[in-house]
């Protein structure tokens, strides 16, 4: 009786100490707090999914997260990083908007850690400043309309009118759907960034009579667009569509019915018709009682990505050639369906149409329609020399 | 632009203007009477659509929830110009502006304990919620309209409350003799108080107008809050009249500006317009007597 | 120079001398048990608390409440940025080619800094109270409309700086080189503001914040002198731009966003008006506690909300005057703040 306790209390001691030998640390840096703080909880929320499923557990590695606010600020997401560059951390994600990472690569980068993206991969790091510890699980940002033009392209629209918020991401986006759709541009407007009020845009469209109107509005200028244009009454004559995450389950509970019959490409679906997606949706929802965004995918789908990685290599991340290799070269099976990443590091990935649908539980969801495009590449691998 | 969508226009800009009254006005009065810049303001028009939005699941029934909210938020205006704010009227401009921003961050944090960060639903009212023709090949949202209406009735509503009635005549007194007022037996810091409630309700009624046109999220204040000082300043601090006729060039010069212009010069129009004007009146269009 | 002018002019100063000396410790004492970290936070803070020098020149100390310093702060880390950008790309602009050496890019943003001031300032002056502070508001809405929509420099994604900065060849090798760079530009500011203040210009300065009208019947313009100390001012700002592009090696349309003009009037205000070194003190109490608050509860913004208004309510002198208030309290009796 006593050996076998002593006994148990030293496998114990053995499993402590293994543990602490193998110890790989996250930087989770995302915007939790203020206005903009629902989609950084959503990617939160997903990562934590992960670790909740699996005992803490990546590649039979402890894990050690370092949970950080960025507030959508840039200047703050650059201290956080700078916090967590000095404590040695090892893999860096979290982060939602563009200008908040452009801000914090470089020294994240330059410490020699890796950042493993589960949303901002703007077309810079993808294209001539890509970077060899850069792993974008998501999207490069303008892949979330290039199906959508191969899409549109494949079924002969015409005719199409384009609306985006002026600013960089808005551009990428659009730019990624013309690389693909070479049907007649009706009209291209870009509108303010956080504009309330698209009264007068809609009218310009009514008055320009296009078959189709192609939009792009993040956030809360996509409750506002999506609401006043189906009150203009124009939602049953000129059909809308959209890009991945365009009426996600971030916005979709706050536009309500107007949102019935919104068209949108989706790089992930809440239907994703595989083990692991039904995995994760079924512990999300029963976890946190809401259907999960696409946010909380792609940060559950990152984590997935860092286990698979250390699982090759053992759980241990001191060897970082050995980790990069792993990560270029794993057999990955995403939420998503296909999956792997290009030679610039951004996934090679299938792209799907869903239509804005009530559940059979009278819940609006974004319901899966088909797959339109395969292993769909980013515009800039071309221009990225990773050396090394 | 055809007659027809110069018409639409004319409409969504005018529509916007009222709009950005309903807001201005609390904030206008306040500031002309009391002296008082609240920034916090922006809060008020927050609250009164989140708890419209939650009003509406409750009971169903929008206008119920219109009531209720526009009372509520009074309410908060109250207990807030009650047990704070009322300190603050002779204090310098600084020390209001950072009093009331310490607020911003207050209310903002507080809704989201209340209402989590996800945006909150807030359907059309029923009867409403089909666009009517009122030209020719020119159909227009019945909402829109509504506000249209309500926002004039208010402003009617106001100037009647402050050029015809004893309660109208106080406030004026009040604001420009406090001492000789209060000799006159008028409890001045009541109407004050009552003032700011009034302004604190008009403010809700516009966030609660807005809530089923625009996102219902954390935050929704400060835009607003802005536009509400521009249309302030250019239409003189304390002038109601002005502040309706600043609105609704407001709400003309951006939505035209949108259509004709690239976003790039549309989006500052409005603020190169205000200091075009400052730069000619200084004290924007009507200063108020004050 | 007398001992005792010596004692005068050192004396009434012993605590910013205190801080200054414990602030120049602050890098060793990070080698012996802290961490590179603390180097940036307090570099950040500082950087904030120069922005924040500069306002108070004319918010303290001429009772201006401008909501446009972060458009000053923004021109100043924009200048930088884009001439490095250029040097980049090896490209020219208008004709001129970039540079990444602060010996040149530094007067250059000091220079557009009070251009852009003395035009704005123009006409912003001559408006009064709040109308004064919405003018302000609206020009650093319309620069940041401007920078957002200006894709050629990132627009709102910002722009990173890729060459390292350098004066004349000589690099910021490490951290704490950035810091004490920073560190002395802010002590020769506060220096030099703290003289300036107490000259015969910052006497009407602060006379006209008063009385206007008895400055105009003595034969003095008010307009040109405040005209001059908000230039002065916004071309300060414009020195904390640079240090800021220096320090962050990135700029964006957030670096002059309304906010943080707001920012730079709470740290001027938390640190009290009175004082030009007042700043310093706002900001270190700003940054600090924003850091560790946000590290504590996500709900943090709730907890700084608060306490900017217990300090406007209690203290309205700024921290500096919580230990002067407390010794003045009468314990015995209610007291009105």
């Amino acid at each position: 009786m006593k050996l076998t306790t002593s006994a148990a209390a030293i496998a114990l001691l053995f499993a402590v100490t293994g543990a602490t030998a193998d110890t790989v640390k996250i930087g989770f840096i995302s915007t939790m707090s203020g206005p903009l703080g629902g989609t950084g909880n959503e990617a939160s929320d997903g990562f934590k999914l992960f670790l909740d499923q699996n005992d803490g557990k990546m590649g039979g590695a402890e894990v050690e997260m370092h949970w950080e606010d960025d507030q959508a600020k840039p200047d703050v997401s650059r201290q956080a990083a700078d916090k967590l560059i000095s404590e040695d951390v090892d893999i860096f994600t979290g982060i939602i908007f563009s200008n908040v990472l452009l801000s914090s690569i470089k020294p994240i980068l330059d410490s020699g850690a890796f950042y493993i993206s589960n949303n901002a991969a703007p077309s810079q790091i993808a294209g001539k400043l890509c970077d060899q510890n850069f792993f974008a699980v998501s999207h490069q940002n303008d892949q979330l309309y290039e199906g959508l033009g191969v899409y549109m392209q494949e079924m002969n629209f015409d005719n199409v009118y384009l609306m985006a918020p002026n600013y960089p991401a808005g551009k990428d986006m659009m730019a990624g759907f013309k690389r693909h759709f070479q049907g007649k541009i009706a009209g291209e407007v870009y509108t303010a960034f956080g504009q309330l009020d698209y009264s007068a845009e809609i009218a310009q469209v009514r008055a320009a009579a296009p078959s189709t109107v192609v939009f792009f509005y993040p956030g809360g200028m996509g409750i506002n667009f999506v609401k006043q244009y189906q009150q203009s009454g124009l939602m049953g004559e000129i059909p809308v569509y959209t890009g991945s995450h365009g009426i996600d389950q971030s916005i979709l509970p706050a536009v309500g019915d107007a949102a019935i019959g919104v068209n949108s490409g989706a790089i992930w679906s809440e239907f994703g018709d595989n083990e692991a997606n039904r995995v994760f949706v079924e512990g999300f929802e029963k976890a946190y009682g809401r259907i999960p965004s696409p946010y909380a995918a792609m940060a559950y789908d990152t984590a997935r990505v860092i286990d698979a990685a250390l699982t090759e290599v053992g759980g241990s991340i001191e060897d970082r050639d050995a980790f990069r290799t792993a990560l270029e070269t794993m057999d990955f099976s995403s939420i998503r369906g296909n999956f792997k990443f290009n030679t610039n590091h951004m996934p090679i990935m299938d792209y799907y149409m869903t239509v804005v649908e009530k559940d059979a539980q009278g819940r609006l969801v974004n319901a899966l329609k088909s797959k339109v495009a395969s292993d769909l590449e980013d515009g800039y691998v071309s221009e990225c020399k990773i050396s090394g | 632009m055809t007659t027809g969508l110069f018409v639409e226009q004319s409409l969504n800009g005018l529509q916007l203007g009222v709009m950005l009254f309903l807001v201005t006005a609390g904030l206008t009065l306040v500031f002309g009477i009391m002296d008082f810049i609240n920034l916090a303001h922006g809060s008020l028009f927050m609250f009164g659509a989140f708890l419209a939005a939650t009003f509406v699941k409750i009971t169903g029934i929008f206008w119920l929830a219109l009531i209720l909210a526009v009372l509520a938020t009074g309410l908060i205006g109250f207990v807030m110009e009650f047990l704070v704010l009322r300190r603050f009227y002779h204090r310098s401009h600084l020390d209001q502006v950072l009093l009331t921003f310490g607020f911003i961050l207050v209310f903002n944090d507080i809704t989201r304990i209340i209402w989590g960060s996800i945006p909150l639903p807030m359907p059309l009212p029923e009867i409403l919620s089909m666009p009517v023709q009122i030209m020719p090949g020119v159909m227009y949202p019945s909402f829109r309209i509504a506000i249209l209406v309500l926002g004039l009735i208010v402003a009617l509503c106001l100037f009647l409350i402050i050029e015809r009635t004893r309660l109208g005549m106080w406030i004026r007194a009040g604001a420009s003799d406090r001492q000789m007022t209060s000799a006159l037996g008028v409890n001045v810091g009541l109407v004050f108080t009552l003032v700011f409630a009034a302004g604190a309700a008009l403010a809700a009624l516009a966030g609660i107008m807005s809530g089923p046109i625009s996102a219902v999220q954390i935050g929704m204040g400060e835009p607003i809050l802005i536009l509400a000082l521009v249309v302030t300043v250019i239409g003189g601090i304390g002038s109601v009249k002005g502040a309706l006729i600043a609105a609704i060039m407001i709400g003309m010069v951006d939505t035209f500006g949108r259509v004709m212009f690239p976003p790039a010069i549309s989006s500052i129009l409005i603020y190169l317009l205000m200091v075009l004007i400052l730069a000619f009146r200084p004290r924007g269009l009507f200063p108020a007597n004050v | 120079m007398t001992l005792s002018s010596v004692r005068q002019l050192v004396v009434p100063n012993w605590p910013v001398l205190l801080i200054f000396v414990l602030l120049a410790l602050a890098p060793v004492w990070s080698m012996y048990g802290g961490s590179d970290f603390t180097i940036r936070l307090l570099t950040r803070a500082l950087i904030l608390a120069l922005a924040a020098v500069g306002l108070n020149f004319v918010l303290g100390f001429g009772g201006l409440v401008s909501l446009m310093h972060a458009s000053f702060f923004g021109v100043g880390a924009y200048t930088v940025a884009i001439l490095a950008h250029h040097d980049f790309n090896g490209d020219t602009l208008f004709g001129l080619p970039g540079t990444s050496n602060l010996l040149v890019s530094g007067p250059a943003a000091v220079f557009l800094a009070l251009v852009f001031a003395v035009a704005t300032g123009a006409l912003v002056l001559r408006t009064k109270g709040a109308y004064f502070i919405m003018m302000t508001l609206a020009l650093n809405q319309m620069l940041f409309f401007f920078m957002i929509a200006l894709q050629q420099y990132g627009g709102e994604d910002g722009m990173q700086i890729y060459l390292p900065l350098h004066l004349s060849g000589y690099e910021f090798g490490s951290d704490s080189a950035i810091y004490y760079t920073v560190l002395i530009v802010l002590a020769f500011f506060v220096f030099l503001l703290s003289r300036l203040v107490c000259s015969r210009f910052g006497n009407v300065i602060r006379a006209s914040s008063e009385n206007e009208e008895r400055l105009t019947a003595i034969g003095i313009s008010p307009f040109h002198y405040k005209l001059v100390a908000f230039t002065i001012s916004g071309a300060v700002t414009a020195v904390a731009g640079v240090l800021w592009a220096i320090s962050q090696e990135y700029v964006s349309p957030a670096d002059l966003s309304w906010i943080r003009s707001a920012d730079l009037v709470v740290i001027a205000v938390l640190g009290g008006l009175v004082r030009v070194w007042g700043p310093l003190v706002g900001a270190l109490v700003f940054v600090l506690a924003e850091y560790f608050l946000s590290d504590i509860t996500v709900y943090w913004q709730l907890v700084f909300g608060l306490g900017i208004i217990a300090v406007v309510v209690l203290f309205p002198g700024g921290m500096l005057s919580v230990w002067a208030t407390i010794r003045k309290i009468n314990w015995g009796r209610a007291h009105d703040a």
